[in-house]
């Protein structure tokens, strides 16, 4: 028996109106069935409501006749379009009514065919390429005049995140954040799926690269212990950070201070607010990071964890730099190209302790990538679900305590 | 209401045949039509003190004086009508000069639907209903819904001689309802009774129906309406409303009445 289907809509007040009953009826009556898919009820009297409905029957010439039956009650046909490209007009300038991105995954219509679009990341445009095959997101500034950009929302699709198969901490993405929520339970979950994420490492499993994006409140904090842990045990694959948390982490290391504080003993030492400047002024003198460590100048620490176990580091400069210190990129556009470059391969996201890091980390990942903001002020959490990130899960507390137990929960007894 | 769009009959005639009601050989009897619509305009005028703009009748359009069809006005706006059949398509430039030289932001509606103005879009102040599948097409109450933020309540004309909502289903300023349910299918009436409770609606008999009873013109409690329609005066009386009966019968040649020879402007 042959299976015919046809997909229309059916919009405006076509609840109360009975609109929506007599073409299920006319559909039923004249030997048809149904599906109802992406049902929206309008919430007020005013707001009209909009069905999506899926007819089957099991000839054409029925289709046909029940098509022709429900048009007149205001059934449209679903067709689905290509999607419409405008050549860019300039470099740096996208074509009026470019496509702006979500980061959900994301499809574009090309001849026919539904691609997906790569590198997806919220508020970019799509460009298709030459021949018509292949579709990425990219950003404003990196668009060559000419490229075919999509413009339009005809012929895209969007895909909602499939309900999380596991059902732990990210299986209840968005849900509100509170200091009022014990973090035993999320660390654990959190500590699971990073071991997990280690053996499929191992294994050369794609999405499987751990990222930590975090700031210097990890060193004042007390979580540089249990953070280069972490790094050394393979547990992070990759570092987010500023000139901060680098000359902080390496100034403990000299001096054993953070920002003059003396780490061990609790108290502002003498001169002590010079270290970070005179840790900074070192490493420039002997050129990089990763030269200071493998000449035994940085004994310990987060950076000479990076550099031993060739985690790569993207340092982000700002304003209120010191320095900075070699490596740090002090052009923004040039940072986030290269934080951008790096989120292929990211199987979870940490965000500790850093507001700028955090909302700058969070807007580059795609939907897909489950992801932890850390912070002891609730704002910040707050701010990056507010900003689109909504699959962040929140965790109020201060960075050493994660780490440390995060660490904890991962095997580490000291 | 204070104020009415209407159009002299100086060319009013049956050129064409486009609604059961319209037979060539039915001729007008013109002059007894011309003074059917200035006895009905005295009654607007001078019973009932409303102002009436008149346009500019037009040789060839013979329907123009048909103003319901003209559009809507909502406000300051005016939506201007796109016509079924081609014998009534020259009539919207002419409608939309109009309202541009009044001043009235002109909307047309920027797809192939049609829609047929006050004919077939009425209601009450916090419920509209639209006529559709002879003249108008469903999909036009959705983009009018979004752009005046108001229910629109499509109801299907399921009976040829009622061809416009216009002609089956006259909203009264008191809530009440005049309407003729055979016009309507099982759906529509069920929607009708869901909205208006039974106490406000009047059935009109078959017999007042086909004299276009429900083609009245409702002003605060003052309806005007086709002569001869008995029962509708009198249940009308009953609620407190004032019958004011005119005869028409040269214009229901051409399937028209009290309410088609008038457009509501504010």
């Amino acid at each position: 028996m042959d299976h015919c289907e046809e997909q229309v809509w059916l919009h405006g007040h076509i609840i109360d109106s009975l609109v929506l009953a007599k073409v299920l009826d006319l559909i039923v009556m004249m030997g048809g069935t149904f599906d109802l898919s992406d049902v929206h009820i309008g919430r007020t009297k005013e707001e009209p409501s909009r069905v999506h409905i899926r007819i089957h029957t099991t000839s054409r010439t029925l289709l046909d006749n029940i098509l022709k039956a429900i048009q007149p009650h205001g059934a449209s046909i679903a067709r689905e379009a290509d999607c419409r490209t405008d050549a860019a007009p300039a470099d740096g300038l996208l074509p009026d009514d470019f496509y702006a991105t979500t980061h959900l995954p994301t499809q574009v219509r090309i001849d026919g065919r539904w691609v997906p679009v790569d590198r997806i990341e919220m508020d970019l445009a799509i460009v298709v390429d030459e021949q018509g095959s292949t579709a990425h997101a990219l950003p404003m500034g990196d668009v060559r005049q000419g490229a075919r950009i999509v413009v339009g929302r005809e012929g895209v699709r969007v895909t909602p995140l499939p309900r999380p198969q596991e059902r732990d901490v990210f299986g209840f993405m968005g849900s509100p954040v509170s200091t009022e929520r014990p973090h035993g339970h999320a660390i654990s979950d959190i500590a699971a799926r990073m071991r997990r994420l280690r053996e499929q490492r191992k294994q050369d499993h794609a999405d499987s690269r751990v990222l930590l994006a975090g700031g210097p409140a990890i060193i004042h904090a007390g979580g540089r212990e249990a953070l280069t842990w972490l790094i050394e045990q393979g547990f992070i694959h990759l570092l987010f950070c500023g000139n901060a948390l680098a000359a902080h982490d390496m100034e403990a290391d000299l001096f054993g201070t953070s920002l003059g504080y003396g780490l061990t003993a609790g108290r502002a030492v003498p001169h002590g607010h010079e270290h970070h400047l005179r840790t900074i002024n070192r490493i420039r003198a002997i050129g990089s990071i990763d030269a200071a460590v493998t000449s035994g100048v940085i004994t310990q620490g987060i950076m000479a964890a990076c550099v031993r176990h060739g985690v790569p580091m993207i340092m982000s400069g700002t304003i209120r730099d010191d320095g900075p210190l070699p490596g740090v990129i002090t052009d923004s556009v040039n940072a986030q190209s290269a934080m951008r470059a790096m989120i292929p391969g990211v199987g979870l996201a940490l965000l500790v302790a850093s507001t700028l890091h955090a909302v700058a980390t969070g807007n580059l990942l795609p939907a897909t990538v489950p992801t932890v903001c850390v912070d002891i002020n609730p704002s910040v959490p707050t701010k990056l679900t507010d900003r689109g990130s909504f699959q962040a899960v929140g965790l109020v507390m201060d960075a050493a305590s994660f780490l440390t137990e995060l660490a904890r929960a991962l095997g580490r007894t000291t | 209401m204070s104020r009415l769009l209407v159009c002299p009959p100086d060319y009013f005639g049956i050129e064409y045949e486009i609604n059961p009601w319209m037979q060539l050989s039915n001729r007008v009897d013109h002059e007894r039509a011309v003074r059917q619509w200035h006895a009905l305009m005295r009654v607007f005028e001078h019973d009932l003190g409303i102002a009436l703009e008149r346009m500019t009748p037009i040789p060839g359009l013979p329907d123009l004086v048909f103003t319901a069809n003209a559009g809507i006005v909502v406000g300051r706006t005016a939506v201007v009508s796109r016509f079924r059949y081609p014998e009534r398509q020259g009539e919207e430039a002419h409608f939309a000069q109009w309202f541009r030289s009044h001043d009235y932001d002109v909307m047309r509606i920027d797809t192939d639907l049609c829609f047929e103005g006050a004919g077939d879009l009425l209601g009450f102040s916090d419920c509209w209903f639209g006529g559709y599948h002879p003249r108008s097409d469903i999909g036009v109450f959705p983009l009018l819904s979004e752009r005046f933020h108001r229910e629109i309540i499509p109801l299907e004309l399921v009976d040829n001689r009622f061809y416009h909502l216009d002609t089956c289903f006259c909203p009264l300023s008191g809530g009440e309802l005049l309407y003729f349910p055979a016009a309507f299918d099982a759906y529509g009436r069920q929607v009708i009774a869901d909205r208006i409770p039974t106490a406000h609606r009047m059935a009109v008999p078959e017999k007042e129906a086909v004299k276009f009873a429900c083609n009245a013109v409702c002003i605060g409690k003052h309806v005007v309406l086709p002569a001869g329609c008995v029962a509708t005066q009198t249940w009308l009386l009953a609620r407190g409303y004032e019958p004011h009966p005119v005869q028409l019968d040269e214009f229901m040649k051409s399937g028209g009445s009290a309410k088609c020879l008038t457009l509501a402007l504010d």
